[in-house]
């Protein structure tokens, strides 16, 4: 891969909301490096993942149980199915260094998830940050901060 | 309210020892009752002293559907108040934990209270010489609830004046506490963490009971914890050691053998636990230091008893649930009939390493969380039980299991782990907290117990 550019950054960033509306699970995973992480804090500017509260603090073993639980003939909360939808403001860039290999994305957001009479909307803030492995951008941290993150939801079963 | 109003016969008809009916998920009007007897009568969780350490400190909950307030005053003592301006009924704390400073002052016209709810001052007081204010409740502060009680830094109140005391009603049941605290070289527990919270659209009973409840684990989470194991078996080819993530799942499709055999006990006043011999937290890596530091502080022997219990879920009646293995506590906090807002809070042992609150806190999202695959699993069931007994085909709910004619009510007792006695324990307490209060002889009952 050639120099990343910003619109690199902001197409990827696309890219991922649009693979997960179109429910592309095994393409989204894909987008992850090995030793990425899902993470959504349960605390405002939380600066650890593990001994503090998340929502959510994934590896990829834990995604792919999830992806894959999505689809089992017994996953009674998925009968009938969810769907999702991003709505996303433009990413920032906020860092591109091919020095260091690093690159982060700072982009805020709406997402609805539905299923059956139940729809859900969700506000928050997601940032990347990225690395390219072989030739691609990979994702070794998602983050998602929902502004909101210390309401009681329902049940989110998705990915934002 | 209609049909249940201040019945007690009534009530007690919907009770059977091996079948409830379907109105006390449903009824609006049972609901309403048991937020005036039932969460009146008994004593609820309110929170953990380490949420207020200092003089000034507070934090705010519910009971049944009482906003109510826990300070901790100057010299020290705890005090739960209710939260409500005895002038216009404002709410005088408004966050979930905080710092007041010296007294409570409330934002609407400025009276303020001590920490311990005695009024300190009203402004421009003049104004109600001669009105006999001093003769109203008015001016006796923050109105205190019936009864406080702190075991060990958990926070207990009964709204009731009068009623049965602490130690009468959780008697034995407080060994899964004191196992919780044990477990913590230093005999302390701070609550730390936001609490995860979730919302459900299903009676409060229904989570309670089903944290008894063994035959439903390898069925409905099938779905997340069976596809953990075989994602697992797939991933382990490429080596490494099982991941805290999957010593925490896969234990929910042991077989029904081992959950029998795991054995409940249940209490008098409708608390009980599972997990008697073993539970399905027995078998957790060990944590590296931590036995040792045990050991320096029990000896070996009582080091070796403390984490030697493993029980699996100690319920509070009414509405708590207690996990000493991991130190978590989980709130089923009634909001309707058919609404149940649940907090899953985690506790740091004092003095033990930092891995074992990291695996708490990993349990607490991968269990309890509304991200949580687990928790969908069991949401969609309760949520599917909610509606799906609006059928009129059939108007009651089974808790036969193992159920035995003549079965003693009220008692210390060991059963079978797969026995739904404490499901029945449950309502026979559920009936006579409901009850107590609602005929003269009940009310001279209760104040007999006091």
């Amino acid at each position: 891969m050639s120099a990343v550019t910003e619109k690199d950054l902001v197409d990827f960033v696309y890219r991922e909301a649009r693979l997960l509306d179109e429910l592309r699970y095994e393409e989204w995973l894909a987008l992850y490096a090995e030793d990425a992480h899902y993470w959504m804090p349960a605390e405002w500017q939380q600066t650890n993942p593990r001994l503090q509260a998340s929502l959510m603090y994934e590896d990829m073993l834990l995604l792919k149980i999830r992806v894959e639980r999505l689809s089992g003939a017994r996953t009674f909360s998925q009968k009938p199915k969810s769907r999702a939808q991003h709505l996303l403001q433009v990413p920032q860039v906020d860092e591109i260094d091919p020095a260091e290999n690093r690159y982060r994305t700072w982009t805020s957001f709406h997402y609805a998830e539905t299923r059956g009479d139940e729809f859900t909307i969700y506000a928050g803030w997601a940032r990347h940050d990225l690395r390219v492995e072989e030739g691609s951008l990979k994702i070794v941290l998602k983050r998602v901060d929902l502004v909101n993150f210390d309401a009681p939801f329902g049940n989110i079963q998705l990915f934002m | 309210m209609t049909r249940y109003a201040a019945d007690p016969s009534a009530i007690k008809a919907l009770i059977h020892p091996e079948r409830v009916h379907r109105d006390v998920y449903t009824d609006p009007d049972i609901f309403r009752l048991e937020m005036k007897h039932l969460f009146a009568n008994t004593w609820i969780y309110v929170g953990h002293a380490s949420q207020i350490p200092n003089p000034g400190d507070y934090l705010t909950t519910d009971i049944g559907n009482q906003p109510v307030l826990a300070s901790r005053h100057s010299d020290g003592s705890v005090h739960v108040l209710y939260n409500r301006c005895p002038h216009k009924g404002t709410k005088i704390a408004s966050e979930a934990c905080g710092n007041t400073g010296k007294f409570f002052r409330c934002p609407y016209h400025a009276w303020s209270f001590k920490t311990n709810g005695a009024l300190l001052a009203i402004p421009f007081k003049k104004g109600y010489d001669g009105t006999g204010l001093e003769d109203t409740e008015a001016v006796k502060g923050l109105a205190p609830v019936g009864a406080a009680h702190v075991y060990r830094d958990f926070i207990f109140a009964r709204l009731a004046p009068s009623g049965v005391d602490f130690e009468t009603f959780f008697g034995e049941s407080l060994s899964s506490i004191d196992n919780m605290i044990d477990r913590s070289p230093e005999g302390k527990l701070v609550l730390e963490g936001a609490p995860l919270r979730y919302m459900h659209p299903c009676n409060w009973k229904m989570l309670v009971e089903n944290q008894t409840d063994t035959c439903h684990p390898m069925v409905a989470h099938e779905s997340s914890a069976g596809t953990a194991i075989s994602v697992w078996e797939r991933e382990q080819a490429k080596g490494g050691k099982k991941p805290m993530a999957v010593e925490v799942y896969a234990p929910f499709m042991s077989p029904y053998d081992f959950f029998e055999k795991m054995g409940l006990r249940v209490w008098p006043n409708g608390h009980g636990h599972t997990g008697v011999t073993t539970s399905i937290h027995a078998d957790y890596s060990a944590i590296p230091g931590y036995f040792d530091k045990m050991v320096a502080a029990y000896g070996e022997e009582r080091a070796r008893a403390i984490l030697g219990e493993s029980r699996h879920n100690t319920c509070y009646f009414p509405n708590i649930m207690v996990k000493g293995p991991i130190q978590t506590l989980r709130v089923f906090k009634p909001v309707a009939a058919d609404r149940t807002l649940v907090e899953s809070y985690t506790f740091r042992l004092v003095g033990a390493p930092d891995t074992l609150f990291e695996r708490t806190l990993m349990y607490n999202r991968l269990i309890n969380a509304p991200t949580s695959i687990v928790g969908h699993d069991d949401l969609e069931m309760y949520e599917r039980a909610q509606l799906g007994l609006h059928a009129d085909g059939l108007e009651w709910v089974n808790i036969q299991r193992l159920y035995e004619p003549g079965e003693a009510e009220d008692v210390t007792e060991i059963a079978g782990g797969t026995s739904e006695r404490q499901m029945r324990n449950q309502f026979h307490a559920w009936t006579k907290y409901m009850t107590m209060s609602m005929t003269p002889e009940g009310v001279a009952f209760q104040e007999a117990a006091q």
